[in-house]
């Protein structure tokens, strides 16, 4: 893998930090491609076995009913789980961080119940309030454009989450130490700071494996 | 704040990629494609088989139907709407459908115009046979497309014929030179900037799903094999013996689609899929994917 400018490898002479994609359902490809713009090696993951050579996953937009479901059908729960537990970061964008949070209003089971979160789905309404925005990211200089479609939101937060953006007094962007998680999808846009953040977090942790 | 762009609705279609968009004709329904992993439902008031048996005017299905399954269901809820008939979208569209399907299987409202998609804010589907169909409808705004193979039949080569003749139109476009692409524009019918963009990403700017004939996991896989990047199932799920089943059945194939130990598995005891028609004894009359232009 080649970044476009040219560098075979991240800077500091680390090996390149290869992110994988949970690849059961939703949009895959454009998070693979912003994960390759931002410098990393994107890996499209569809059996566990392949978190093994992972540096971080991302959890991406799609169902989350449909995702949770077929994670649960081949062992993802408990692979993620223990990914996470060696300290390997997350990020998970709307149904991502739906599937990340430990708490979904309305429904009694959670998905990979991780990130110490009240979260509601479908937030803002139905397809046709979908929208897009400029969004002030705390980390990220100048505002992110911010795509929600039938957006999450993040009601309640432990203080051990960070919030990193709110829209309209509403969390849509947290982290929780190595936990990323943005109810809008930056993966639909050509902005790939997010992503960048992504992979430092990335860094950052194998440095401190 | 914008709602609508082109963004916001293209990008509606992104997420129910690898995903199963099901029939439905009622909320019990709907509630068993959403728990088979359904990532969307189209909610009817007759699955296409019905529409070929019943004959007469298909139209766009009673407000209730729909409202019903938008209660009982957090994944998103599609609606048909005649081709041509954009009175029957802004309905479907005030109702709160999340995505429109201009439909060649409700007999067409119009035979020249198609709806003036960017006219709204809801996102559309439409079907196509070739790759110049289909760019006319994301030229007038359609924000995803499907094949139209032919509805109702539980016959998968109709939506081969359609996904094999785009995806190879695509490869031929990409290869013209880009003076040969004027041409290309004009033997389409569409506009040179959109087929300028085929020629340089190789693709749709828009989803492509399979659908009209998938009935079996394994056609929905061979669908995804062929470029799909999903696939909707009309009547196969309902009219098959255990729809439970079935729909899970179905999901997993898309998901896993090389695994074919997988698909074996999947298809095992799955009872009769619905029964199919051959499609040269269908009547010229009643090809559904001659609807449309």
């Amino acid at each position: 893998m080649i970044h476009p400018s040219g560098c075979r490898i991240a800077a500091g002479n680390q090996r390149m930090k290869k992110i994988g994609v949970l690849a059961l359902q939703g949009a895959v490809a454009e998070h693979m491609r912003s994960i390759a713009a931002a410098g990393g090696e994107p890996v499209a993951v569809k059996q566990t076995e392949q978190l093994d050579e992972l540096d971080g996953l991302i959890i991406p937009g799609g169902e989350s009913t449909t995702i949770g479901k077929l994670m649960r059908k081949y062992g993802f729960m408990e692979a993620i789980r223990e990914f996470a537990a060696q300290g390997k970061p997350l990020f998970g964008t709307c149904a991502g961080l739906i599937v990340l949070a430990k708490r979904i209003e309305g429904q009694e089971e959670a998905h990979l119940g991780l990130m110490d979160m009240t979260v509601a789905r479908n937030a803002f309404g139905r397809q046709r309030e979908s929208f897009e925005t400029d969004l002030p990211v705390k980390g990220i200089e100048d505002p992110v454009r911010a795509v929600f479609i039938r957006a999450p939101l993040i009601k309640e937060v432990s203080p051990e989450v960070d919030v990193l953006s709110v829209y309209k007094d509403e969390i849509v962007t947290a982290r929780q130490g190595h936990l990323l998680v943005s109810s809008y999808h930056p993966e639909l846009t050509d902005d790939y700071r997010l992503h960048a953040y992504f992979l430092k977090m990335a860094e950052e942790a194998a440095e401190n494996r | 704040m914008e709602t609508g762009t082109s963004r916001v609705k293209r990008g509606m279609a992104e997420m129910q990629k690898g995903g199963v968009i099901m029939d439905v004709m009622n909320a019990e329904q709907a509630k068993v494609a959403e728990a088979a992993g359904a990532t969307a439902v189209m909610a009817l008031e007759r699955v296409p088989s019905d529409i070929r048996a019943a004959g007469g005017v298909a139209r766009m299905a009673d407000p209730t139907v729909l409202e019903e399954v938008m209660k009982v269901v957090s994944i998103p809820v599609m609606a048909k709407a005649r081709i041509g008939h954009f009175v029957e979208a802004k309905v479907l569209e005030a109702l709160g459908a999340d995505y429109i399907d201009e439909s060649e299987v409700l007999t067409p409202a119009d035979e020249v115009f198609h709806i003036d998609k960017r006219d709204f804010t809801v996102p559309f589907v439409c079907g196509a046979k070739d790759l110049g169909e289909a760019l006319r409808r994301i030229q007038e705004g359609a924000s995803m497309m499907r094949t139209k193979g032919e509805p109702g039949t539980g016959n998968i080569v109709e939506a081969v014929r359609h996904m094999r003749l785009i995806m190879g139109q695509l490869r031929k476009v990409q290869g013209l030179s880009k003076d040969e692409l004027y041409a290309e524009a004009k033997n389409l019918g569409v506009n040179y900037d959109l087929l300028l963009g085929v020629h340089e990403t190789g693709k749709l700017p828009v989803v492509n799903f399979a659908a009209g004939g998938v009935a079996t996991p394994s056609d929905a896989a061979l669908m995804m094999h062929l470029g799909a990047d999903g696939v909707f199932v009309g009547s196969g799920i309902f009219k098959s013996d255990n729809p439970e089943k079935f729909a899970r059945a179905i999901v997993e194939a898309t998901t896993h689609y090389q695994d074919y130990k997988l698909i074996a598995e999947v298809s095992k005891n799955l009872g009769a899929p619905m029964k199919g028609i051959e499609i040269s004894k269908l009547d010229p009359s009643q090809r559904m994917q001659d609807r449309g232009w």
